[in-house]
């Protein structure tokens, strides 16, 4: 998905990447994934290609303002930011040093999708641990109630990024921001917010 | 601005966004609990963005917005309908984001202009739908109040769905098909929510057309008043 041609696009192109995330500081825009290209028009003119996370994300206009300040501080006359929604950014494209770094920070990275596509939606369990007598747990839960519409391997349990615990339910689809979801540690009853797949 | 086929489909999706998104803003400050409260903003924002979006494509976002008078929205009359209580707001979530959801799913699978935007928004969309289904299944299989309230609310937008699956010239979907996986999924959640699909009529009783032809409801133009007052009183106001 990224390319660059030039020496001096692919210096750009690092340097729009090293921008830190507005909202999720301890990332930077390469490693969420949203800096596609870089274009160099002219000795001092360039294109960068930016991806929004959610269609709605307010802070492209501030990821964008920081890339024009970074590469005009590094020489370039003119700098333009172009928004890009195709092909549409997954959360798959967080790279691995990201996900970690999410996990450090207290926020349980997105899971690996196992398909592409839209994201069906299915009714299952809000638990994510693999499936156990609810007697046993203590903490039935509603067979009704349905499960995040990802297209992720439904053994592949969303972690709490604290104690590491597998045992872990939803308490909200929505969080903080739209790409996150709330969600609390049933080990150590911490909650923590989920970087939810797309 | 010229009226083609695409202009024409791009206010229409354009509009519903941009209008639910209004009215799901609106519970900013008077939702039951603090995590629903998020919920309907980041739903709400979600819209929005596509709004912004699709409107951009005919012209300037805020001009179409802020400056067209009733009548010039297209926006379907289901998503201008107040919010109403809880209930009332989670049938008109469950009835548009099944019917956005599978429309755009539709339209992402695609070659038209609107394939990037849908391949984008499917993917936030099913989480609105997924809230909405949540929620009915949650009100409708739990107390005696909220069992009633949710049948109540779904009765009540019912005659609002049918206009839904009016073809809009510009989009190529097989709108008989789009109908039909809506009932059954709508159909569905109802039933594990122990309500069962409203049996009315699913258009208005009056026929001057609906809100795809510019015909809306009396409590959209005060919606439009309070979302334009501000731009207009002050052109040009940003912050």
């Amino acid at each position: 998905m990224v390319t660059a041609t030039t020496t001096l696009e692919a210096e750009l192109l690092r340097l729009a990447g090293s921008v830190p995330d507005p909202e999720l500081p301890v990332l930077t825009l390469h490693e969420l994934g949203v800096v596609r290209a870089v274009h160099l028009h002219g000795a001092d003119a360039v294109e960068v290609e930016l991806t929004p996370t959610y269609t709605g994300c307010p802070a492209v206009e501030a990821m964008s303002l920081d890339i024009e300040r970074v590469l005009r501080e590094h020489g370039m006359r003119e700098v333009t930011v172009r928004k890009v929604l195709s092909p549409a950014w997954s959360t798959d494209d967080i790279t691995a040093e990201g996900r970690r770094k999410l996990r450090e920070f207290g926020i349980a990275p997105p899971r690996v999708r196992t398909a592409s596509g839209p994201v069906p939606v299915e009714l299952g369990p809000t638990h994510t641990r693999p499936h156990t007598d609810p007697a046993v747990n203590g903490s039935p839960v509603a067979p009704t109630a349905p499960a995040a519409p990802t297209a992720c391997d439904p053994a592949d349990a969303v972690r709490c990024p604290h104690c590491g615990s597998a045992d872990t339910e939803l308490l909200s689809r929505f969080s903080s921001t739209a790409c996150k979801a709330l969600r609390r540690c049933l080990a150590c009853r911490e909650p923590f917010d989920h970087f939810k797949e797309v | 601005m010229t009226a083609t086929v695409a202009t024409t489909a791009a206010l229409a999706l354009g509009d519903d966004a941009l209008v639910l998104s209004h009215r799901l803003g609106e519970w900013a400050g008077h939702a039951p609990v603090l995590e629903e409260e998020v919920a309907l903003a980041n739903i709400a924002l979600d819209l929005l963005g596509q709004a912004r979006v699709l409107l951009s494509m005919v012209g300037d976002e805020d001009e179409l917005a802020y400056l067209r008078e009733e009548r010039a929205f297209t926006n379907l009359q289901l998503v201008e309908q107040p919010n109403g209580d809880f209930a009332h707001t989670i049938a008109r979530q469950l009835y548009f984001s099944t019917y956005q959801h599978l429309l755009y799913a539709a339209l992402a699978g695609g070659e038209g202009e609107f394939a990037p935007l849908a391949a984008k928004a499917v993917n936030e969309v099913a989480y609105h739908r997924d809230h909405a289904e949540q929620w009915t299944l949650r009100l409708g299989d739990g107390t005696d109040v909220g069992h009633e309230r949710m049948r109540r609310a779904c009765e009540a937008l019912w005659r609002f769905t049918g206009e839904m699956f009016q073809p809009v010239a510009g989009l190529d979907v097989d709108w008989a098909g789009l109908e039909a996986a809506w009932l059954e999924s709508v159909g569905d959640v109802l039933e594990r929510a122990t309500l069962t699909l409203p049996e009315g009529p699913r258009v208005t009783a009056w026929s001057a057309g609906a809100g795809r032809q510019g015909v809306h409801t009396e409590p959209f133009g005060r919606m439009l008043a309070e979302m334009q007052h501000l731009h207009r009183s002050h052109p040009g106001a940003s912050w």
